[in-house]
């Protein structure tokens, strides 16, 4: 195995001595690459985000920010990172600054003000600026999109204390196409660098990129107790702010067996590792539940890393996903090195973050069935619109027909130690005509579904009252 | 012609006229624009790769809210490979106090508060030191604890002074009143949460000098204190602040005790010392705006006008006193917010509870003060059958009327006159009737729309903090170097100083260049603060800068043939008024007067000094005149509420804010629309969640990190923001006629709050009154549209 890699800002570096728990933001700082800020440690801030070149899906480069917080960089080996200092640079003594088109309308429109957050909100605007479907989108300015197609957001995992946001909206919408010779619109024409095989052993730990899956759970089988790390979006939170230092770390997120997506008549497979963004683009539209899911879900830099493999993995009561998945009925394959099974998610979460996964198993896949069910929406309930996590989620299918619900399922998620279905409120909705009188006595039922907490995101109290709301909410809103 | 050329000559003096074509006033980018968008400004903690070979600092923090710690073992923490030292109260060579009231220990025999930092760590990487911190073994006694405003109000556990602002005879006034309403209120304190945390970095040089890099907005204090810790002179220790990710008052105080500890661990090791608190710390360690409770009775005539406040505002002042007196003193000093109030009775209190220590925020306490008047109006105005904006009117100061404690508000005629603009502007009366049609036809959402005024005293309530003091040299070739004692956090300060010193020397701006804030280039000088940074440090740059153009005058008038007070410096060119002589029409390079006086030994450079003057304040009597002029503003903010979560959605801001006449007009948007939007993130969302319970996590900082405590994100900026600035706004009291802006535009805020209220409203009968918590997040503005729902109309 070749050595360590990481090309930065079109430099390659060697990032041989660093152990299995440096951030590829610590990595970069000691680098003396300092654009890069920790704001926060755990990617709720976005100071850290840099661009990092991943494939797009049709053999080409999509320029894909993330926050360097979370990975750690070794996950990064052989991989290409752009940082705020590699679009463009500062004045020197006797040269004028070279900015890119993004620094420039961020610079001249106000949009730094301390300029802390402001390297990780250009990256995070550069990747929107580069998405190539941007400037075919020829809609209106609307709600939270610019003339220019730019979606707000991709900026949701950006804060700024500073500046309320405006002049950076405004930066943001006044952007215009990459010009002709922009070297990194060149340079996603071609494929990004694939994933190699990373193998890193010291006294800190052991970092491993199998290249396989048959490596995978191979290794698994050996060593259960292996941190699978995806996106990084939980374990880096843990690295960071929890101070955990796992001795094994399995990079488990470009593996292409668990990459795959498939639809047929009876089923739409989605492998785990795929990141809720590639979810979102391949998808769009053909899973009405996951298109309502997937922009509530955390911020987009976080869904640039973040998968469903993960997101089920860790098992916590309060993922976004497990309530819609439990509503379409999804099963999970499970995969080791003794064969494949298949898990109704119903049936997987045993406990507070526990489920039926066996060591040296991993998530192969979420499977959901088809046909779906006609009537479906998702209802998030936190503090704040962009980037928070849920108080309560509920997620609704139902199927109707001659005016009765026939079928009824719904998903809840923050009312219990794990992601439940609440299946008194189903039968209370099954076999009765959808009406107002229905929903409020079904929505009586929901109420009492779980047994939510007091914390500091909600009282139980409140909690209580949202899953009512949400059923009555529905049968408002709901389109028949 | 020449009487208007002679009246500038004389303006261009004065501290608030300006010469003609000013470089002040044009709206030019942050002067750090390209390095912020680049990556490429540095802030204190970027200096860490530069500088091999530093150690880096973790402190071991209590685990408990209240506890004396009977012992401290360290060795197992030496132990610990890449561990060096560990800090004790024991190294300490000078004085154990991160303050200057003795009751802030930086090594404390007694923890006071969950996380209070009880020694510190220093290690090759910081990892060693976070492991070596873990191995310090700490005997804590638990002791019995308070926590919040009501078990500290309950046990009369209060500390400093307890201030009382009276005007009449507040009981008379709430006697004769036709209409009487009590009420209490207790709302949330404000996470500074600056995405720069702490930090600081020292060094000790061959001669001893220590040299800290701190990211503080009060470098001459954290001089003080470091050297009162260390033991040293002022002039052993120099400080020096590059800039800050945020300050927001968050590093008024808060960067003294941590710059100190960088520095003793530089001193006892000879090694740099690197201190970065990662958020966790920060957030847990450090101190944040006041939260209040206030109980109030108030009256109003048969027309809704105020006729009497008696009032009891009780801030919670975390574990020591930090900033909380002068903090109150602000608090009382702006209860009455835009309205005249007869006969009135404040009175002040301090709570000492086991919470970090609550310190400066935007705005220091007036916007405390503020809110419980905005809420009175708020919850008074339909038990009244008044409409809010009109009951706000009614009461608005008149020309000639008096602030409880004594000072006269000039201006106050700019009060109707932004009331009605930002009315107009936001065609409040017609979209009130859309709304109205609007809640008739939709059950489960409701708009509302809210229009508050902000009046907020300009300059530090302590009179001696008003001064500032700069250094200016322009060197042979004619560039200008400046020097000013306040910091850069972002709010554009250094972009306004250079274009004072531009405009008051008569260059273009690109030959002003401004160094980092540093203690041995300008001394004593007071934090950046209170708004008044361009205020004091603009006075001063000013000031230095026309001591040289005064000296260059002489020179040029020799060459120009005029006599020095006719000679003119504008866009870098020289040349003389009046146009009489044979000179006239010539014109002289700026570079070319300055080589000039260069080789007559003409002293091209000069320190400048400002002090605002007039000012007066008696802190025992809270009687007196200590601002130097009120910014005055008006805010309409429509806003919609969904019926089934509680949930908001900010439609429509529009704002019409005095500035006086803007020194630098993009700095000032900026300012006005980031302190909106902070101002509306404490009142909507913000929220500070400590562990009240009697377990084992009693005092623990519930909502510590990013993902908890939820900061405003592009969905609370208004779907439409309109930001006006007053015109002919000249305030005669300040640099170039323009007004302070950092602070009074938090308050525009109250305008989402009050809109919640009306929205809320709509959910019940006509005419019944609307309590809502702050913050008013999703949760509590659907409890309060539930109490509405139920509620039965007046």
């Amino acid at each position: 195995m070749g050595s360590i890699e990481i090309t930065v800002d079109g430099d390659p570096r060697a990032a041989g001595a660093i152990g299995p728990h440096t951030s590829l933001l610590d990595w970069l700082r000691e680098q003396g690459r300092t654009s890069a800020k920790e704001g926060c440690a755990e990617g709720e801030c976005g100071a850290c985000a840099v661009l990092v070149a991943r494939p797009d899906g049709a053999g080409a480069t999509r320029w894909t920010a993330v926050n360097a917080c979370l990975p750690p960089a070794l996950a990064f080996d052989g991989q290409e990172i752009v940082t705020a200092e590699g679009l463009g640079t500062a004045p020197t003594p006797g040269a004028a600054a070279e900015l890119h088109p993004v620094q420039r309308e961020m610079a001249e429109r106000g949009g730094s003000q301390c300029g802390y957050c402001t390297p990780g909100f250009v990256c995070a605007m550069a990747a929107e600026y580069y998405r190539p479907d941007r400037a075919a989108e020829e809609r209106a300015a609307h709600g939270e999109c610019g003339p220019n197609g730019f979606d707000l957001h991709a900026l949701s995992g950006n804060l700024c204390r500073c500046t309320g946001y405006r002049p950076i909206r405004d930066a943001a919408y006044a952007l215009g196409a990459p010009a002709a010779d922009d070297a990194l619109a060149h340079r996603s024409m071609q494929a990004p660098p694939p994933p190699r095989p990373t193998s890193v052993r010291d006294e800190r730990g052991t970092f491993l990129r199998p290249a396989d899956l048959a490596e995978l759970t191979a290794l698994l089988g050996e060593t259960p107790e292996a941190l699978l790390l995806a996106g990084a979006t939980d374990a880096g939170v843990e690295r960071n702010l929890r101070h955990t230092r796992p001795p094994l770390v399995l990079a488990i997120d470009r593996l292409e067996e668990l990459r795959g997506l498939h639809v047929t008549e009876t089923a739409i497979e989605i492998g785990a590792a795929l990141t809720l963004s590639e979810i979102e683009h391949t998808l769009a539209g053909r899973v009405p539940m996951l298109d309502a899911l997937i922009p509530q879900f955390a911020s987009r830099l976080i869904r640039n890393a973040a998968t469903l493999g993960g997101n089920l993995g860790t098992g916590s009561p309060i993922g976004d996903s497990p309530p819609a998945l439990l509503a379409l009925e999804a099963t999970l394959l499970l995969v080791s090195a003794t064969g494949e099974r298949e898990v109704p998610l119903a049936e997987y979460f045993t406990g507070y973050r526990q489920s039926v996964r066996a060591p040296g198993e991993v998530i192969k896949a979420v499977r959901i069935p088809l046909p779906l069910a006609p009537l479906t929406a998702f209802h998030k309930i936190a503090k704040r619109r962009f980037d928070d996590i849920s108080s309560v989620a509920v997620a609704f299918a139902l199927t109707l027909e001659g005016g009765r619900v026939t079928t009824a399922r719904i998903g809840l998620g923050g009312v219990a130690a794990t992601p439940i279905r609440a299946l008194a409120t189903e039968r209370a909705l099954e076999g009765r005509e959808w009406n107002e009188e229905t929903a409020r006595s079904a929505a009586a039922v929901l109420r009492g579904e779980g047994t939510p907490l007091d914390d500091h995101r909600a009282s139980a109290r409140y909690r209580s009252a949202m899953l009512e709301q949400s059923l009555l909410r529905l049968h408002t809103e709901a389109v028949i | 012609m020449a009487t208007a050329r002679a009246t500038a000559a004389l303006a261009a003096t004065s501290l608030a006229e300006r010469p003609e074509h000013p470089v002040v006033g044009r709206a030019v980018s942050h002067e750090s624009a390209e390095l912020h968008v680049t990556g490429a400004a540095l802030y204190t903690d970027d200096l860490l790769p530069r500088m091999p070979g530093a150690l880096h600092a973790w402190p071991l923090q209590s685990p408990h809210a209240h506890a004396r710690i009977s012992a401290l073992r360290t060795e197992a923490a030496l132990a610990v490979p890449g561990v060096v030292r560990v800090l004790t109260a024991a190294d300490v060579p000078g004085v154990n106090d991160a303050g200057v009231r003795q009751d802030e220990p930086l090594f404390p025999a007694e923890a006071a508060f969950h996380g209070h930092a009880v020694c510190w760590v220093l290690g090759e990487s910081l990892e060693a030191a976070r492991l070596g911190a873990a191995a310090v073994e700490v005997d804590y006694e638990p002791l019995p604890s308070v926590l919040t405003l009501a078990e500290a109000i309950a046990a009369e556990q209060f500390q400093g002074a307890q201030p009382i602002v009276t005007r009449g005879d507040a009981a008379a006034g709430l006697a004769r009143a036709a209409h009487r309403c009590s009420g209490e209120f207790e709302f949330g304190g404000q996470e500074h949460f600056t995405l720069e945390t702490h930090a600081a970095i020292a060094q000790v040089d061959e001669a001893g000098q220590v040299l800290v890099h701190s990211s503080t907005q009060h470098p001459s204090e954290t001089q003080e204190i470091v050297a009162h810790v260390l033991g040293l002179r002022s002039h052993e220790v120099t400080v020096q602040c590059l800039r800050m990710g945020g300050g927001f008052g968050g590093k008024e105080w808060q960067p003294h005790g941590l710059a100190a500890v960088a520095a003793l661990g530089a001193v006892l090791t000879g090694r740099p010392v690197r201190m970065r608190l990662n958020r966790t710390q920060d957030i847990t360690m450090t101190g944040k705006r006041h939260p209040f409770h206030a109980s109030w009775e108030v009256g109003f005539d048969e027309d809704g006008r105020l006729q009497g406040l008696r009032a009891t505002l009780t801030s919670d002042g975390g574990w020591c006193l930090d900033l909380s007196e002068p903090v109150l003193q602000r608090a009382l000093c702006h209860v009455d917010n835009a309205y005249f109030i007869p006969d009135v009775e404040l009175r002040g209190r301090i709570a000492r509870t086991n919470k970090t220590s609550q310190t400066a925020f935007r705005g220091f306490g007036g916007p405390q003060g503020m809110l419980v008047m905005e809420d009175i109006l708020g919850r008074c105005a339909p038990l009244l059958g008044i409409d809010p904006t009109e009951l706000r009117r009614r009461n608005l100061y008149a020309p000639g009327q008096r602030t409880p404690y004594g000072q006269l508000v000039r201006h106050a005629e700019r009060l109707p006159a932004v009331i009605d603009e930002v009315a107009a502007r936001a065609d409040l009366d017609a979209r009130r009737a859309d709304i109205a049609g609007f809640n008739a036809t939709h059950p489960h959402r409701k708009r509302g729309i809210a229009l508050t005024p902000v009046k907020f005293g300009i300059s530090f309530n302590h009179t001696a903090f008003n001064q500032a003091g700069a250094l200016v040299h322009v060197y042979k070739d004619g560039s200008v170097l400046i020097n000013h004692g306040g910091t850069e956090m972002g709010q554009g300060l250094h972009t306004k100083m250079r274009q004072v010193a531009a405009t008051a020397l008569g260059v273009p701006l690109g030959l002003v260049r401004l160094a980092p804030t540093r203690t041995d280039k300008v001394p004593n000088t007071s934090a950046t603060a209170a708004s008044t940074g361009a205020d004091l440090n603009g006075g001063a740059v000013k000031d230095a800068c026309e001591q040289i153009r005064a000296r260059l005058a002489v020179v040029a008038a020799e060459r120009l043939e005029v006599g020095a007070d006719a000679v003119r410096f504008s866009g870098g060119s020289v040349t003389a008024a009046g146009g009489e002589g044979e000179a006239a029409g010539t014109t002289l390079a700026w570079q070319e007067v300055v080589q000039a006086a260069y080789l007559q030994r003409v002293q091209l450079s000069a320190a400048g000094y400002y002090r605002t003057e007039g000012l007066h304040w008696d802190p025992v009597r809270m009687q007196g005149d200590p601002f130097k002029y009120f910014a005055y503003g008006a805010a309409v903010s429509e806003v919609e509420v969904d019926g089934f979560t509680g949930a908001s959605t900010f439609l429509r801001t529009d704002i019409v804010h005095d500035v006086g006449d803007s020194l630098s007009p993009l700095v000032d948007l900026g300012q006005i629309e980031g302190g909106f939007v902070q101002g509306a993130g404490w009142l909507t969302l913000e929220e500070l969640r400590w562990d009240t319970s009697d377990g084992e996590g009693r005092g623990r900082l519930l909502t510590q990190a990013a993902s908890t405590y939820k900061l405003p994100s592009f969905s609370e900026l208004p779907r439409e923001l309109h930001v006006h600035l007053l015109e002919r706004a000249a305030e005669d009291g300040a640099v170039y006629g323009s007004k302070a802006v950092g602070e009074p535009p938090l308050m525009l805020a109250f305008s989402i709050r009050e809109a919640l209220r009306q929205a809320v409203a709509a959910f019940g009968p006509a005419g019944h009154a609307v309590e809502l918590a702050s913050p008013a997040t999703p949760e509590a503005v659907f409890w309060a549209v539930e109490a509405a729902r139920q509620a039965s109309g007046s």
